[in-house]
């Protein structure tokens, strides 16, 4: 099982200050949620994080081993990602899509065979989206292009993913049938972490938040202790109400 | 919604790929015989036209020596020389398509058939003649390609959108160069300059350094077939699934780039293979680049050969530039595919 170092992390965000650098370790097991207003680099740390943009200073071990100096194949037999946008410049079907998922793990030579189809469609078929397989990608909604995009990832079936907010366009149903399938992903022992806008989403399927302000300030910790009101007031500048439900906080923006 | 569990498994030999095959095979084992097929009626319609039985013999070392002559000096370097023409540009395109991700993208669209004309209509300019005209497209347009590639590189980073817009400026410089030339030019050189700038296979000397660029080309991009599937979903994607981008992108830069230098220095700027075949392969066999790629060559060959042979042959004994006529052909069926596609 892979996890993922960060230590003494700050990212290059450009024209800001160095604020405060991160080092948290994401292990098996675990399901992450980075929250933090626009502009806070939450997208930027999850592009760091898979060595899509060098960090401005800092290290991250991908098993004990410095990002960096990995292959671009390797780090993708390990760790993948839900990009929030997606260009599809030249049209390509749902099923061709989620296959793509393979790459990583065959050679050169190599053609996709019964196995790696099985897995695509298996994929597909989690999210919901098998009926589209002959569809072109460029003619789905959003919601079912995100849906297509997280079925790639199963497809990849990497152990560590990173989700750069994984239930943007879905409809309610979509979003919690995601982020089970994202939690059941940690319970078999794959590490999860991934930027969400939803803070009540946040408080029921993460186990671990990390804030990120926009100034560069950063506080982490298990989720209980840092859905704190007036920490939230404070990250998003919005007066919440908050309520208990279950034993889960309820955050519900507050009209001025 | 239910959950599956595709298990990890590493790169391992595993068989059960017949349908791949088959959806790669068929479509290639069929371009491939029309391939031929447009060879034979090349080789056997000209300013006179050969019965078919008269080329099968002289192939098999029969016929008579005017034959010979006319089939093995004449006619096949021509015919062989407008395959690898088509090929290098129908393959040039596709590649410049996925670089800059542009379909719009065609071989000649950073400039190189600009730098290699203004090559060539100086050497034209300058009273020489075959060789030295080839060898002066070359040079022109090899220039070209690293003088769009540094200054797209310039002091920032490369990316494809920049290295479009470097291209596309450089390449009306060129035009406007072209022009001049064209402006200041005496009349009686005008035809051959205009001829050249229309496409004319008459310049082909050798059709072989031509079809062996070709075939290496092909085998240098064999094993990348598919990182170029990936690469064609946008650069951090194809990253995030462990692409090696930049390298890549230079690689194909490279390539395509080496492509049309040699397709332009064989024929002049031939228009419309490079941005055609490769769509119109698309609209029929999809965007799976291990079928795509080895398709543009037989199809763009294809084309090519045809259109030669027409140029060859509507007004014999006189030739039309062969570039007019892919325009002619090519110009409708893609609009006929465009209008039927889904």
């Amino acid at each position: 099982m892979s996890c993922l170092e960060l230590k003494d992390l700050i990212i290059d965000v450009p024209a800001r200050a160095d604020g405060r650098a991160i080092s948290l370790s994401v292990e098996p097991g675990q399901v992450w949620g980075v929250l933090g207003p626009n502009g806070a680099g939450k997208t930027t740390l999850l592009h760091t994080l898979a060595g899509l943009r060098p960090p401005r200073s800092g290290q991250i071990l991908l098993n004990d081993e410095p990002l960096a100096s990995l292959k671009r194949r390797a780090i993708a037999q390990h760790l993948g990602l839900v990009f929030q946008e997606r260009q599809d410049g030249f049209p390509a079907t749902v099923r061709e899509t989620a296959l793509i998922g393979r790459h990583p793990f065959l050679s050169a030579w190599q053609m996709e065979g019964a196995e790696d189809i099985n897995q695509a469609e298996a994929a597909l078929a989690a999210l919901d989206v098998a009926h589209l397989g002959d569809r072109l990608v460029s003619t789905l909604s959003g919601g079912e292009r995100q849906r297509v995009a997280i079925a790639t990832l199963l497809t990849q079936a990497p152990e560590i993913w990173l989700a750069d907010e994984p239930t943007n366009h879905l409809d309610l149903h979509h979003q919690v049938a995601v982020l089970e399938l994202l939690s059941r992903q940690a319970a078999a022992g794959k590490a999860v972490f991934m930027c969400l806008h939803d803070l009540n989403l946040a408080a029921r399927w993460c186990d671990r938040i990390l804030l990120l302000y926009p100034d560069g300030e950063a506080c982490w910790g298990d989720t209980r202790s840092m859905l704190i009101p007036s920490a939230l007031e404070k990250l998003y500048n919005q007066r919440l109400i908050t309520t208990m439900i279950d034993g889960t906080p309820i955050f519900i923006p507050a009209r001025d | 919604m239910h959950d599956a569990e595709p298990s990890n498994h590493s790169a391992a030999p595993r068989p059960g790929h017949t349908s791949f095959s088959r959806q790669i095979g068929i479509p290639l084992l069929t371009l491939s015989l029309a391939a031929l097929m447009a060879m034979i009626f090349s080789i056997a319609h000209g300013s006179s036209s050969i019965p078919l039985q008269d080329v099968i013999a002289v192939f098999t070392g029969q016929g008579s020596d005017l034959q010979r002559t006319l089939i093995l000096e004449l006619r096949l370097p021509r015919t062989l020389s407008a395959f690898a023409t088509g090929g290098l540009l129908a393959l040039a395109g596709a590649l410049m398509q996925i670089l800059l991700r542009n379909p719009l993208a065609d071989p000649y669209i950073l400039g190189i058939s600009g730098g290699a004309a203004v090559g060539a209509l100086t050497a034209m300019l300058a009273g020489l003649g075959g060789f030295l005209i080839s060898g002066s497209a070359l040079i022109g347009a090899l220039s070209a390609t690293l003088l769009v590639f540094g200054l797209a590189h310039g002091t920032g980073s490369w990316t494809p959108s920049r290295l479009l817009l470097t291209g596309v400026v450089v390449a009306s410089g060129w035009g406007a160069v072209i022009t001049l030339m064209l402006a200041l030019s005496p009349p009686q050189r005008l035809p051959g300059m205009l001829y050249w700038l229309m496409g004319d296979l008459s310049y082909a000397r050798t059709p072989w350094p031509a079809l062996i660029i070709l075939l290496m080309v092909c085998l240098v991009l064999t094993p990348f077939g598919r990182s170029l599937n990936v690469l064609a979903r946008g650069p951090l994607q194809a990253a995030a699934l462990g692409v090696a981008v930049k390298p890549m992108e230079a690689l194909i830069y490279i390539l395509a780039s080496l492509l049309t230098a040699v397709a332009v220095t064989t024929a002049g700027s031939v228009g419309f293979v490079g941005l055609i075949v490769p769509h119109m392969l698309r609209l029929m066999l999809g965007n799976d680049q291990r079928l795509i790629l080895p398709a543009c060559v037989l199809a763009g060959g294809t084309l090519l050969t045809l259109a030669d042979t027409l140029a060859r042959t509507i007004i014999a004994p006189e030739q039309l530039p062969v570039g007019v006529l892919t325009a002619l052909l090519g110009v409708p069926t893609f609009l006929f595919l465009l209008y039927r596609s889904r």
